[in-house]
This record gives C-alpha cells, structure tokens and sequence, in this order.
C-alpha cells in the first residue's frame, strides 16, 4: 500500500483498521543468491538497493532480534556531511543527498529535519581546524558557515558563552544537516525492500558460517541452515563474533556509546548544537525531549548498558555548554553496542573468501550514513566493485598506510 | 562497568582514577618481524566477548601500569596485577 494523503482518510473512515504490516513475516527459504546478516538500518538500506536498484531480488536479511533493535533504534539521531578527509566526505555527502532524497524514494516518512548542525569552537585554534574544515567542504561542494560569536548569540542565546575555561567563541554551521527518525529509517527501508521480494527474517540469529573448498555455501542459525550464494555482514557492534565465524581477523573493537532524552518541553532547542570543549552534542525531538549524548564509556565491551560515571560526565559537560540543564529532568539513558574502527573510519569491502563482503566500523557516527551504506555496499556485492565514494574504505588500509584518520588520533579506538 | 578496581598498590579506587590503554594480551614483535606481524599487532583485535586482559593505568593514585582481567560482557572484574610484575610472569 502507498502512503498518501487520500490512503489517510481513508483507513481514518475505516477506523484505521485496515493498515496492512509494512512487511511480510518471511520463513527462510533453503537458498538465497544474497543473505545479509544484521537487520539494522545498513543491512536493511542494502538489501533494498540490491533489489531496487542492482535487480539483485532473491534476498533475505537475517536478524536475531527484531528490526531496529540494534544501534539504528538506539542513536541520537544526527545526520550531517561536515567530515575534511577527502576518504570521507564525498561518501557522507552522497548519504546526505540519499537523505533528501528518502522520504520520497520510500513513500515513507521519515522525518528528515534539516535544522542545521552547529560545532562549537572555544579557542583561536579550534577556530583554524574548523575553517580548515569547512574549506575542505567547500573543496567537495558542501556548504559550511563559520558563525562568529555575535551572530551565534543572537541565534543559540542559551548557551554560556564566558565559562572561564571553554568560552565560546563560535561555531562552525552546516545548515542541511540534522535529524532524521532513526526507527522510520529501519521501517522504511524494510518495507521497501519487502515490496521488492527480499524476505526479512526476525528473530534469527546467525550462529556459524559454513564453507566448503574456501568458499562460504550458507549460514547456521536459530532457524536451521540457510544456504547462500553471497554473504554479507552488517552486524554493527558484533562484527568481530560474525567475522570469527568465518575465521577473519578485524581492526575493531566492541565499545558502548550512552544517549539520554529528557522530559518534554516546549521548542527551545532549534539546532543540533555539538559542544567542542569535549563532546557533547544535544538536539530537540519534535516531541519535545532534548536527546543528548558524549563520548563513549572508554572500555571494550558487548554489554548493552553503559556506566554511571559515563552518563555523570555526559551531564557535566552538557551545564558547562547550557547551563539551563540543570533544571531539567532526565527521562531514559540507554547504551549501544557500537564497532569502534582503529582509524574512526567504517570499512566496506570484500574479505579474502571471495563470496563474503564485510560492512563494519561504523563507530558511532554510521546512522548518517545509512543511506549510502546500503547503496556502496549493494553495489559491492552486485557487482564486485567498489563504488567510487566508499574506495577510501577499504579493509586493507591499515596495512597500505591510508588510515582515514578523522580525529588523528592513531589506531586508538577508545580516541575516536 | 564495576565502578571500583583494587589497584594491587592502592587498594580499592574508583575506576575513574584509571585510564584505558587496551589489549594486555599483545606482545610487541621484535623491529625486525614481518609487516603483516606489526599490522596485526597494531591493528587488528581479538575482541572478545568474555575474558580480556587490558592495560589500565592508575593515572590518578600511583601511576603504575597495571593489566586487569575482567569479562566485556559481564563486566566482572577477574584480577588486577601489576604491569611489570605480569610481564615477569608471562616472560614477556
Ligand atoms: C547511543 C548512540 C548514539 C548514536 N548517535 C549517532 C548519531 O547521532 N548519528 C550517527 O550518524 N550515528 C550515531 N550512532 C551510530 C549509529 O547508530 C550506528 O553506527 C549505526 O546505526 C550502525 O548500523 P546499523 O544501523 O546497521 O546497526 P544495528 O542497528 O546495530 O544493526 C546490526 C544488527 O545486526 C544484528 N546482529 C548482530 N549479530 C547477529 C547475528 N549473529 N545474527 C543475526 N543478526 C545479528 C543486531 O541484532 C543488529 O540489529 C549512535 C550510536 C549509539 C549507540
Ligand atoms: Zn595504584
């Protein structure tokens, strides 16, 4: 069914009771020329393109829990192109323009608001890097703003602008970037990609990888095995437990990232703001609750909860930034479990077994760039060639000396 | 996370005394190995889920480099010993 104005009133005249399931309930079939596993926002965006756009049809995506349940329902939200290596920017642009494009591409809303990102700076210094950034945005065709202090005030008046160690001086805008509803985008993938013949199965958990003269014939999971021509893997945060599966040795380690969301208030907060005197960045839902969230906890692991000193620093920072916080009432945290790069970078490529293709590394910057994931590594596994914005990020990098090292801050993932 | 580690110098401290370094279990290949034994052992992780052994520093107490075993699931604390006196131990 398409959504439209006219399918609203009339299942409203109907009682709404005659909405269908935005997708089928799949059985596994005993073969599929592609299974993808991991039903996240990545796996879900791939498997749609393989079908709709690389006519890739007998599909299946494999999920052990139910979809969205993984980083793509848990992430504060934030879509933006405002990288400066040239390994990353041209590949969050082109998500940025798959974004304006999705709502229309999916008939599905999902609620793309682009209210613009902001990135504080707090010395003389920070102002130079941010410069030296938005040039290296403009180099690629995005827009970007240098906001000086004056004009930020009249615009973010909330902020404190003379803390005695972090005063802001200003920030760095890019108007196009900001939100997007991040449970819609899995929705709204799996329906399309539903209405395109791929069978997505929930609750099935891929548990060994089968091959047979090197070469991968099918998975076992919760649901029997499955056989398959091509595997591919998008298992955010558990990259490394798929990939042992398959004997691959990876540059990732399984961190938690922490988000918080307050109780709902009144439209206050028109941007997403990113304080750079640590991290911290904080935007409004259009229901009202401010969604916050900061650095990782610091310490590997696969435990989807994150630690109270964490979130007390998260807190910290946020009342340094708004000083306003204070008053207001934390209504959830919640934590994901994210695969932290040894460059910050993601990694989308082949694996030495020549059918099995890895998507991973994500970090925690990987919501933004659901779209052109999906749309890179589809086009990797369909035809076996990497599509020219994701050639930066290939599996080999570290060893031919191209880390895309956004922070510089070397093969640290804690760092990133 | 538990919040406290028993530094075996310090005695019990909250773990924000400390700071990460990563994977204890690594052992530093000699100048002279392969390139892929150095990219290996500077890039590529085990990352298990379960039992690891980590560097953690007591930056904030006595400065000594300590490994920590500990489960990055369950977040159980196993051991705590000194860096120096695990690198005697593990002949490293
Ligand atoms: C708190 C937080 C805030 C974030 N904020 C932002 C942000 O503002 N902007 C941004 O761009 N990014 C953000 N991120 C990062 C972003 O959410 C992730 O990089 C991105 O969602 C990962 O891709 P995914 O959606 O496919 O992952 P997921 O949704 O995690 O999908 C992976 C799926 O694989 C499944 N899986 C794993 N193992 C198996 C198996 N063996 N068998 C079957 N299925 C399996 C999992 O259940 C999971 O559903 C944030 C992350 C967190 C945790
Ligand atoms: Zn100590």
């Amino acid at each position: 069914m398409r959504y439209s104005a006219f399918s609203i009133v009339k299942n409203a005249l109907s009682g709404n009771l005659k909405w269908k399931p935005q997708w089928r309930q799949a059985e596994p079939k005993s073969h599929y020329d592609v299974i993808i596993v991991g039903g996240g926002g990545h796996g879900l965006a791939t498997a749609y393109y393989l079908a709709k756009e690389f006519g890739v049809k007998n599909v299946a995506v494999l999920e052990k829990g139910y979809l969205g349940s993984g980083n793509v329902g848990r992430n504060t939200t934030i879509v933006r192109s405002n990288y400066m290596l040239p390994g990353n920017e041209p590949f969050y642009e082109f998500s940025m323009k798959l974004w304006e494009g999705l709502e229309r591409e999916l008939n599905y809303n999902v609620m793309l608001s682009q209210r613009g990102v902001i990135m504080l700076y707090h010395s003389d210094g920070q102002r130079d890097a941010y410069i030296r950034r938005g040039n290296a945005m403009w180099m690629e065709g995005v827009a970007a703003e240098l906001i000086e202090r004056d004009q930020l005030k009249k615009m973010i008046p909330f902020l404190n602008y003379d803390h005695a160690r972090y005063p802001i001086l200003g920030g760095l805008l890019q108007r196009r970037a900001g939100t997007a509803r991040h449970d819609a985008v899995a929705w709204g993938y799996a329906r399309g990609a539903d209405r395109h013949g791929v069978d997505i199965i929930e609750h099935c958990e891929v548990t060994a990888i089968r091959r047979e003269n090197g070469v991968v014939t099918g998975v076992e999971t919760t649901k029997g095995f499955i056989g398959c021509g091509k595997l591919a893997l998008a298992a955010a945060g558990n990259t490394s437990r798929v990939g042992e599966m398959a004997d691959l040795k990876l540059p990732i380690e399984s961190h938690v990232l922490q988000a918080f969301v307050t109780e709902g208030l009144k439209p206050c907060i028109d941007h997403v703001i990113v304080y750079g005197g640590g991290h911290f960045y904080i935007s409004q839902s259009d229901k009202g609750g401010l969604v916050f969230g900061g650095e990782i906890d610091g310490y590997t692991s696969y435990a989807q909860r994150g630690n109270l000193a964490t979130a007390e620093h998260v807190m910290e920072e946020g009342v340094t930034m708004i000083p306003g916080l204070s008053r207001v009432r934390v209504l959830r945290s919640w934590a994901g479990v994210m695969d932290m790069s040894m460059d910050g970078s993601p990694i989308i490529d082949r694996t030495p077994i020549d059918n099995l293709y890895l998507n991973c590394g994500w970090c925690y910057g990987g919501f933004k760039a659901t779209p052109a994931s999906g749309y890179c590594f589809a086009h990797l596994i369909a035809k076996n060639d990497t599509h020219p914005v994701a050639r930066f990020l290939r599996l080999d990098r570290f060893a031919r000396g191209y880390a895309v090292d956004e922070a510089g801050a070397g093969p640290q993932p804690n760092l990133h | 996370m538990a919040s406290l580690i028993t530094c075996p110098h310090c005695g019990v401290r909250p773990k924000e005394e400390f700071t990460i370094r990563g994977d204890a279990s690594l052992v530093r290949p000699a100048p002279t190995a392969s390139d892929e034994t150095w990219h290996d052992y500077v890039y590529v992780r085990a990352n298990p889920r379960g039992r690891t052994l980590e560097h953690w520093q007591h930056a904030g107490g006595c400065r000594r480099f300590l490994v920590v075993e500990r489960d990055t699931f369950t977040h159980e604390v196993y051991s705590v010993t000194d860096g120096a006196a695990f690198a005697r131990e593990n002949g490293k």
